[in-house]
């Protein structure tokens, strides 16, 4: 039997804000245990929590962005349960009426568009970190995370594949990051996915028994425990037995997802209207605001490219991944007006040493504008591209700019007929031998008497030139 | 009745109190007492009434983006029940 999964993803997005969504703490990463926090996120008595406003901006530009409507009207909720990252006894979020509804992302898939359709943004505070002592039955609890803003973005249950959830989690990171809401680092949590998962034997329009992973840090991580969980449930079901609704763990050691087990009874959260928080207008004024802040997003950037610089589909995508390095490229560009030319010196060799440095394209010694001069001296004929390589190797280790690594190197194209003609005719002077096998027919030979001269100029000679004076000297002499 | 006392027991438990069987009879009867009372409201027709959650007309009350001194580590501790180093320290408990 053929079975198709079912997949929905929710995805908790750390804000960039200075502050916590409640308090004024600071909401950084990395400070000592339990030194960001005030009575307001320790949740003592007689507190009142104030709504951070740059923490609806930005969440009203992921609203945007990924095509919501935003409700004219939101409000927080009380999610009741007891833990002790949770020290107020309710986490603050939004119930029954979210920030942003009904938006959707869409997914290149093979060739063709995919909609996958989003259920609702909504704001919400973080809890505390605890921390397990390996030894002892206690846990250590530091409540700096406590009221760090997030958003819950949940998808519709449109994704069909393990690769597809692992896409739109890169799409949805990607504009996050895009927009600067969010600094989507997955191992320091700041950026979190939880799947829920089942299967059912295709054409048929029921679903089947979910089951819900987490504890997936990183995308790889997503799609090797959707790829895992759908194995182990048509596994199941093959076998005659039934899938359970339970919440499952993935262990990336094992490469295998585990049942939470201890926590069959179902959650009663009794959420209610927080009466300490007013409610959130949203109005068209503000919208078209912060509307007018936002970025050009990954997906119409992408599209800019292939249409404005005539740059291949590939190229596109790899230039706009990251922000800083499209913006880096359209510098370049904007100098050398060479947009094949500079999408494959970055994409080629100036990336290439970036991920060597584990360095992002911000700490790249090379600047754009001497990137743009490089590839302009190759254009007019100064250096040739192999000499290029090598320029551009000295600028990204040194920091210098072309003309003053060509000065150093003393690496100027000879573009000189005269000297490449006497350098030519020396060369097949020597090589007897060789220039009456390429006369007697053995066109192969050609090459050698380019690589000899290249070999007698260090690489200097211009290739175009030598190529075209070797020709009329070998073949002059034949007559 | 409007609520029974098993309701009484449930909710007992997700707010982690621990009552008697006493205690359970006399709150079934107390808070069904004050359930009777709310229900007078329903006598109220509020067909196309939107739900309320606050009573006061306030909206968008709002702080700027702005890092406020935090109470730092020890003041944070000091009413903690148990402590050690910078953290609060905890039963353990694994979900």
């Amino acid at each position: 039997m053929e079975f198709e999964a079912i997949i929905g993803l929710e995805v908790h997005a750390q804000l960039l804000t200075d502050t916590k969504i409640f308090c004024g703490c600071s909401s950084k990463f990395g400070a000592a245990p339990n030194s960001h926090t005030c009575p307001v996120c320790l949740g003592m008595p007689g507190v009142l929590p104030v709504l951070n406003k740059k923490v609806v901006e930005y969440a009203v530009k992921m609203a945007l962005a990924t095509n919501c409507t935003i409700n004219p009207t939101c409000e927080f909720a009380r999610k009741n349960y007891f833990y002790p990252d949770l020290p107020k006894g309710y986490q603050i979020s939004q119930y029954v009426y979210p920030l942003a509804e009904h938006g959707y992302v869409e997914l290149e898939v093979n060739g063709g568009k995919k909609k996958i359709g989003i259920t609702r943004i909504h704001m919400e505070e973080d809890a505390g970190k605890l921390l397990h002592d390996e030894y002892n039955p206690v846990s250590y609890v530091d409540l700096n995370r406590t009221g760090v803003p997030l958003i819950e973005i949940v998808s519709e249950p449109d994704i069909r594949s393990a690769e597809e959830a692992a896409n739109y989690l890169k799409s949805l990171h990607e504009v996050l990051v895009y927009l600067e809401i969010c600094d989507g680092n997955m191992e320091e949590g700041s950026f979190r996915c939880d799947a829920n998962v089942s299967i059912r034997p295709k054409g048929q329009k029921e679903f089947g028994t979910r089951a819900e992973l987490k504890n997936m840090n990183s995308f790889r991580n997503v799609q090797r425990a959707l790829e895992y969980e759908i194995k182990r449930q048509q596994y199941i079901v093959e076998n005659g037995g039934t899938v359970v609704q339970e919440t499952r763990l993935w262990d990336d050691a094992q490469g295998a997802t585990h049942s939470m087990r201890g926590k069959e009874e179902a959650h009663d959260y009794r959420y209610f209207p927080d009466p300490d928080l007013v409610p959130v207008i949203v109005d068209t004024a503000w919208i078209d605001r912060i509307r007018a802040d936002m970025p050009e997003l990954p997906q119409d950037k992408r599209e800019r490219f292939i249409r404005y610089y005539q740059i291949p589909a590939y190229d596109a995508g790899v230039l706009t991944a990251d922000k800083a390095l499209a913006q880096y490229y359209e510098e370049v560009v904007a100098i050398c007006a060479q947009p094949k030319q500079a999408a494959n010196w970055l994409m080629g060799d100036v990336m290439k040493f970036l991920n060597e440095d584990r360095r992002t394209i911000r700490e790249c010694p090379i600047i754009a504008a001497s990137l743009a001069e490089m590839i302009n001296l190759v254009e007019a004929g100064t250096i040739s591209g192999k000499m290029a390589k090598d320029i551009v190797e000295e600028m990204y280790r040194s920091g210098k700019g072309p003309k003053e690594v060509i000065a150093e190197k003393g690496m100027v194209q000879i573009t000189d007929r005269d000297t490449l003609i006497h350098t030519a005719s020396v060369t097949v002077d020597e090589h007897p031998q060789q220039a009456a096998d390429y006369r007697a027919g053995k066109e192969k030979l050609f090459g050698f008497f380019v690589g000899q001269i290249m070999k007698k100029t260090q690489g200097k000679a211009n290739p175009q030139l030598v190529n075209e004076i070797l020709k009329e000297i070998l073949d002059k002499k034949n007559d | 009745m409007k609520l029974t006392a098993q309701e009484v027991e449930y909710v007992a438990h997700l707010a982690r109190l621990e009552i008697t069987p006493q205690e359970k009879e006399k709150f079934t009867a107390q808070l069904n007492d004050i359930l009777l009372y709310i229900d007078k409201l329903n006598e109220l027709d509020t067909k196309g009434v939107e739900p309320m959650s606050h009573a006061i007309g306030v909206t968008n009350a709002f702080r700027e983006d702005k890092v406020a001194a935090s109470i730092g580590t020890e003041t944070t501790l000091a009413n903690a029940p148990d402590a050690r180093g910078e953290f609060f320290r905890v039963p353990k408990v694994i979900e």
